[in-house]
């Protein structure tokens, strides 16, 4: 009896010793763990997608019990907003053409053009209440790196944190953890939209630290993400601003914000293959075009026709990584 | 040997189900904890060994797919095992009431370890309001899951001990 009970008390001190050294690894080494985990994630994960959709497979079902009245008054409710989208589409075509061209007049190349993307699954979700981070079924072989951006529809979804060949995990903006540096469309005013449990009910975000001395900013104004953002890619829509007041100190606002995304209701999402190069200080800045431009001397000098125009074309392309 | 394997299957399944559980059978936002009704009824029904070995293999994977510090949820389940288990000797694993008694308790742990650990120590220190969002709720979803999964897991446990001596 004695012997049984002792064992059991030993068993539990290994078992914690071992737990605390793994914690302290992972703290100390956040990559050292990674073998394992990415191993098993790659097992794993196709075991999760075909779980995943039979549960969406299931919860298919109570859509089918939707009303055909009901479907058939939704669908003329669509079409009319496809309508009124499509002519406010060919609206916005001309301006986007009056835009790019005004660009090249300014050698403003690439600031906000289209992304390249990869569509992705969500395939698990982050195993708690707690927390908002979930797992997609693309990976390293799709292109997709650690700090990629992901979106769903229009709008900022999230950031990956972690990639294997075929997975990824994805931290969502409404994490408690994330914070995005963000701006108001309008006014280019910079703020953060931090995630926030207790504001999960209510569907929004908080915004903080916006600086706005003449009040130009307003309820239901945009929120994209900022150019200073370190990982973000500038100008993804992340939401609308729904409160807005005055902070104690009467130098920010802070307040909060609708995201445009469902997240309750995420399955499909877009992933950015290409990175934010971030440009720490105008110091770099300089130096790296100064680098840049005796390059192109150098290789304008050596040859010429074709090959200088193709190597032309590729210090320029350096140069836009370099922003 | 055969017990080995179905425990260990059971581990896998309960890990893989948590993390896949879909959201249309969430109840406003909350999934419940499949992991803490497998330890607290392993505990009840074998011992202070077996549920905290349960616990922490269960908790280790879990680690490895949520992918954040390994070790955290292994630490937790398993003690959880453990404190659960002395109730091996002083009750019966038949009855109901027990198994789901011990279920709200450690999920009552689990929820109070979640909070102290990752959100205290960021200063988000409104108790009361994840006390009311969270604990509870999941506390009262994870209980009434219990009720069923607990005939699986007793269910299990009969099937897989030699009952002639």
């Amino acid at each position: 009896m004695n012997n049984e009970k002792n064992s059991g008390k030993v068993l539990l001190g290994i078992l914690t010793v071992i737990c605390a050294g793994l914690i302290t690894l992972s703290i100390i080494f956040p990559e050292g763990t990674d073998p394992v985990s990415y191993t098993v994630r790659f097992l794993v994960s196709p075991l999760q997608k075909s779980m995943n959709s039979f549960g969406s497979y299931l919860s298919g079902f109570s859509g089918n019990l939707q009303s055909s009245a009901g479907l058939r008054e939704e669908n003329k409710e669509l079409q009319e907003k496809v309508d009124t989208l499509t002519a406010e589409n060919s609206k916005l075509v001309l301006d986007k053409e009056e835009l790019e061209r005004l660009q090249i007049l300014l050698d403003l190349k690439n600031e906000y053009s289209d992304y390249d993307t990869v569509g992705a699954n969500v395939i698990s979700k982050d195993s708690g209440n707690w927390y908002s981070k979930f797992t997609i079924d693309k990976g390293s072989d799709d292109g997709i790196k650690v700090d990629s951006n992901v979106m769903a529809g229009a709008g900022l979804v999230g950031i990956v944190t972690k990639v294997g060949p075929n997975w990824a995990t994805v931290r969502s903006i409404i994490d408690d953890d994330s914070n995005v540096s963000a701006m108001v469309s309008t006014t280019s005013d910079t703020c953060i939209i931090a995630g926030n449990l207790q504001l999960i009910d209510q569907g929004t975000l908080s915004l903080v630290k916006l600086m706005d001395d003449n009040d130009h900013v307003h309820v239901g104004d945009k929120v994209v993400t900022s150019n200073i953002s370190e990982k973000y890619l500038p100008g993804i829509l992340i939401g609308y601003i729904s409160e807005l007041n005055n902070d104690a100190n009467n130098l920010t606002k802070s307040g909060q914000l609708t995201p445009v995304v469902d997240f309750r209701h995420l399955q499909e999402v877009l992933v950015t293959r290409t990175l934010k190069n971030y440009v720490p200080s105008t110091d770099d800045a300089e130096r790296d075009k100064e680098e840049r431009s005796k390059a192109e001397k150098e290789s304008q000098g050596e040859s010429e026709g074709i090959s200088e125009a193709a190597e032309g074309g590729e210090s320029a392309d350096g140069g836009q990584g370099g922003q | 040997m055969k017990r080995r394997i179905s425990l260990t299957v059971l581990c896998i399944v309960t890990a893989l189900m948590q993390t896949v559980w879909p959201v249309s059978l969430t109840i406003a936002s909350i999934r419940p904890n499949l992991v803490v009704i497998l330890t607290a009824s392993f505990s009840l029904m074998c011992g202070r060994k077996t549920g905290m070995l349960m616990g922490f293999w269960t908790g280790l994977l879990l680690d490895i797919f949520s992918g954040g510090t390994i070790g955290f949820y292994a630490l937790i389940y398993a003690w959880t095992g453990f404190l659960m288990g002395y109730s091996y000797r002083i009750f019966y694993d038949d009855d109901i009431k027990t198994p789901l008694l011990l279920i709200a308790g450690s999920d009552l742990l689990y929820g109070l370890y979640q909070y102290i650990g990752t959100f205290l120590l960021r200063g988000r220190i409104h108790f009361f309001f994840y006390l009311r969002r969270i604990i509870i709720p999941e506390m009262i979803f994870t209980v009434i899951l219990g009720v069923f999964v607990y005939q699986l897991n007793f269910w299990i446990n009969k099937k897989t001990t030699r009952t002639y001596f």
